[in-house]
Formats: structure tokens, sequence, C-alpha cells
């Protein structure tokens, strides 16, 4: 069974997001997805400023095997980013949860979490997943 | 987790036991890896590892005509082994209009007696065409589905594989590359051992019958050679500048532009092959594309059908783990030299173009 920790929210399309003091959003990839890509050979980071839809794209993770797309998970301005990807992105495969942060973004509204999912949800599409 | 409907090699079980991440390979429940695709590409380089290839369908031709219904099948010419037993050839199978059905490696066992080992994914149509070009010729087309096939590739293997099966492959260690031998020949315990592979690295293909294949995989991991994944075994051969069916050339595709106009063999004026009249009218015509290698000069990884910028694209790509650079092989138009742009999402990024490979036994051959 992935680990899923459980203070954090989660994606139908396996990212993680923690919500910070200041109620900006960190994101990542589960140690589920990070599992299943492989190993992490890049990581296209987006701007510093940039803005992004709900579940707009916004950054690109590539193992070996494939590339896949990171979903910004409500509508916000990006705060920061985790350059050091650009240099070690196989932090992604250490340490998903930590290390492995891509970036994080401060919600440009008022945003409901609503829409995202809780670990024993998102526990139940890995575990629907993998049948 | 076992999919009822994925077929699985006799290997199976080893597989499970060894850690492997199975996934459907082509209908076939196949090991990706072993918990690193890079780890097991690098032992590849420079140690030894194995590969489950039981997957690959292996036909057995018979007859005293069976050289006749080669040179005509093959677009290489099968006269360059036809009397050297235990000698292989690299091949396409053409179609009529010079595509490629399949490519394949052909050896030679006795005067009527020649083995084809061709792709899993193709199997059905390659045995179809193969079986529509026999006419009334003297020659008989059996699948062995009853052989299993294990790649031993790297530096060590063939010492590691000698002495972990010593008298069962007994001989095998005097084989020259593209060789291969049969061993105890009609006995319960045959083996054919071939020095070929599919990695860019010395090896062994070692074929014996499915009931000693779990046995054998076992021995050679006990020897010390790492089981590998089908990922470790797409970065090697992309490193190693082979061909990919379905990928680098396909039957829409002359083999003249998907770089393997090596393999098409004109020599002999006479031997009419299939697809040799389109191929002659394409080189009168003029071809559009060449086949190459490329270097991304910055970050980011190629991949299959990204365009060229001018035209072309991209046929197969990775991130090289050996290079720690991503490259690929494409299809650019033929007056394109040394470099080109790849457009990869909304950016246009420089790659180099070189000649491949881009490894040999170990070593980066291009800068």
């Amino acid at each position: 069974m992935s680990d899923i920790p459980q203070e954090l929210k989660y994606t139908k399309s396996h990212e993680w997001i923690r919500v910070e003091d200041d109620g900006s959003l960190t994101v990542g990839i589960t140690e589920h997805a990070q599992g299943l890509l492989g190993d992490m050979v890049f990581v296209e980071l987006p701007d510093v400023g940039d803005e992004f839809e709900a579940e707009q794209d916004c950054a690109v993770v590539e193992s070996v095997k494939a590339a896949s797309d990171i979903y910004c998970p409500v509508e916000g301005e990006v705060v920061a980013v985790n350059e050091e990807l650009e240099e070690a992105p196989e932090q992604i495969n250490v340490n998903a949860y930590h290390e492995g942060w891509i970036f994080r973004v401060q919600p440009l509204k008022e945003n409901s979490l609503d829409h995202l999912m809780n670990p024993d949800e998102y526990a139940k599409l890995v575990e629907s997943e993998s049948h | 987790m076992t999919n009822a409907t994925l077929k699985e090699t006799p290997i199976i079980k080893a597989h499970e036991d060894m850690g492997a991440k199975l996934v459907d390979f082509g209908g076939w429940n196949m090991p990706i890896h072993y918990g690193s695709q890079l780890d097991e590409h690098h032992q590849v380089r420079t140690d030894a590892g194995m590969f489950d290839v039981c997957h690959m369908t292996i036909v057995d031709l018979r007859g005293c005509e069976v050289i006749d219904y080669l040179a005509k099948l093959l677009a290489n010419d099968v006269a360059k082994i036809a009397d050297k037993p235990g000698k292989a050839l690299y091949s396409c199978m053409l179609n009529n209009e010079g595509g490629v059905i399949d490519d394949l490696i052909i050896y030679s066992m006795d005067p009527a007696w020649v083995r084809v080992i061709v792709n899993s994914s193709t199997r059905e149509k390659d045995l179809a065409w193969m079986r529509s070009q026999l006419g009334n010729m003297a020659v008989d087309l059996t699948e062995r589905d009853d052989l299993a096939m294990i790649a031993v590739q790297g530096p060590n293997s063939r010492e590691f594989a000698v002495n972990a099966l010593a008298d069962e492959i007994a001989g095998a260690d005097d084989l020259k590359p593209f060789n291969a031998l049969l061993i105890n020949a009609g006995s319960e315990n045959e083996r054919f051992v071939a020095r070929t592979g599919y990695t860019g690295e010395d090896g062994y293909e070692i074929v014996c019958p499915n009931t000693q294949a779990e046995q054998m995989w076992r021995q050679l991991a006990d020897a010390g050679i790492k089981p590998c994944g089908l990922g470790a075994r797409d970065t090697l051969r992309l490193e190693a500048g082979m061909n990919l069916y379905g990928n680098d050339m396909d039957e829409t595709q002359s083999p003249l532009e998907s770089g393997l106009s090596w393999t098409v063999d004109f020599s002999n004026e006479k031997r009419q092959f299939n697809g040799r009249s389109s191929l002659e009218q394409q080189k009168e015509q003029g071809l559009k594309y060449k086949f190459v290698g490329l270097i991304l000069e910055g970050k980011g990884v190629l991949r299959a059908h990204q365009e060229i910028v001018g035209g072309g694209e991209l046929t197969s790509g990775t991130f090289s783990p050996t290079m720690q650079k991503a490259i690929g092989f494409a299809r650019v138009p033929v007056g394109a030299s040394e470099t080109c742009q790849v457009a990869i999402r909304k950016k246009q990024l420089d790659a180099k173009i070189v000649k491949l490979p881009f490894v040999r036994n170990g070593k980066v051959l291009v800068g």
C-alpha cells in the first residue's frame, strides 16, 4: 500500500496539496504516482508570478518512461518553485512529500478546497486504479 | 497482481519473487523494472543483466527450398549466410510497396533449416504473411511456442552465463559475434545460444524449452546476472542506435528512410525480393528524409512524435542514462545537417544531429 499522509489533500490526477499557515498551497505528486512514473529525469517548473486556472497544466515531470502534466489545484499565482528539482529531479523519487515538492500557489480568491480528496478518498482511488 | 487476460512467460513466478513491476506489454504481463530502470541500465553497460524475451516469436523454416524462399521474403540477402551454419543476419521483411512488415533475425542452422526470430507485437501478421508467401515451395513453417528465450547482456554476461550453465551451453564461449550454436541437439536439454542482443553490449540470447526456463533464470541470477525489465531494454537499444518496430519503422515507412538502408541488399540484380521495385523507384525519385540521431542541447526529454521544425519528426526518444542527456531518432529533411530544432510543448529547442549509434560496448561514441 502506498504511503498517503493524513495531513494532506489529494487530486484525482495524483497531486498532493499541503495547506500552509499563510493560506498558500504546496503541491507535489504522490508516492503512488512517482512509483508509477519511475526514475525522474526532468522537471519543467512554472515561473514565480505565473497565474493559472484551477486544473490548468502548470508543470511537467518526466521520468525515463514518460512525461506527465502537473495541474494547478486552484486558481492562483505561483509564489515559489522548488528549483532544486532542476538539478536533482530524483528528489521526487526519494521523498515525494518533502524534498520532492514542486511549487507553491497562492489562491487568488476565497477558494473552496472541497473539490480536493481527503486521504481516505485518495486511498480508494489508488486501490481502484490498481485493478 | 495477475491479470487473467494477459499472457505470461514461463518465468513469471521468478519475476514476482524478484520484485518485478509487471505491466501489460502488448498483451503480455512483463517486467518493466525490478525497482529502478536506471540501475538496470547501468548494470548492463558496466556488468551483466538479463531480460525475459520469451514473448518474442521463434519460427523454424525447414526444407530444401528455404533459401530460395527467404531470398524473396527478405530485403537482406540470405545468400550471405546460406552456407555458413550458425551465422546470423538482420533483415527487414517488406510488403510489395516496400513498407516494413517487421524486422527480424535469421540464423542459418543447416542447409535446410533457418531459425527466424520476429517481434511479439507483430506475431500474427508476420506468420500470416510468411505463410502467404510459401506458395508451393518445399518449406515447412513451424512456430516454436514450446521454446523460451533469455537475453544476458553486458561486458561480464558471457563469463557469468558460462560459469552458471557450464555444460548446458558447452562451446558457447567460443562463439563469434553474430553467430549461434545448437547444443544437445534433438534432446530434451537442447539449447540454442546466439551471441546477439539488443543493447549494444556483448552477450548471449539463450533458447531452451519453456519447462526449463525458470530454473535457468534463477541459475543465471545466482551467478550475478541482474534481472532487468523492458524499460532498461528500451533505453539500452536507443543508446545503441537499434530500431524498434512500430516506432522507428512500420508498414507506412520505407527502410531507406528508417536508417535501415544497410540491411537492404540490391547487389544481386536477379534477386527480386518483395518491395524491391518500390524501393528502387523511391531511390530514383529521391528520398525526402534521412534517419539520424539527435542529442538535445539543453534540458528536457526527447520523445517519439515530437516535431522537427521545418519538417520531420522524432520516431523514438528518451533520456540517456549513460550520456545524461536526452537522445532520440528522427526523420529530418535530407538537407539538414549539424543541428535542428525540436518542438517540445511550447518551446523550440536546439538538437545536434549525429550519426548512430550513441553508445557501443560501454563507450559514448558521439560528442
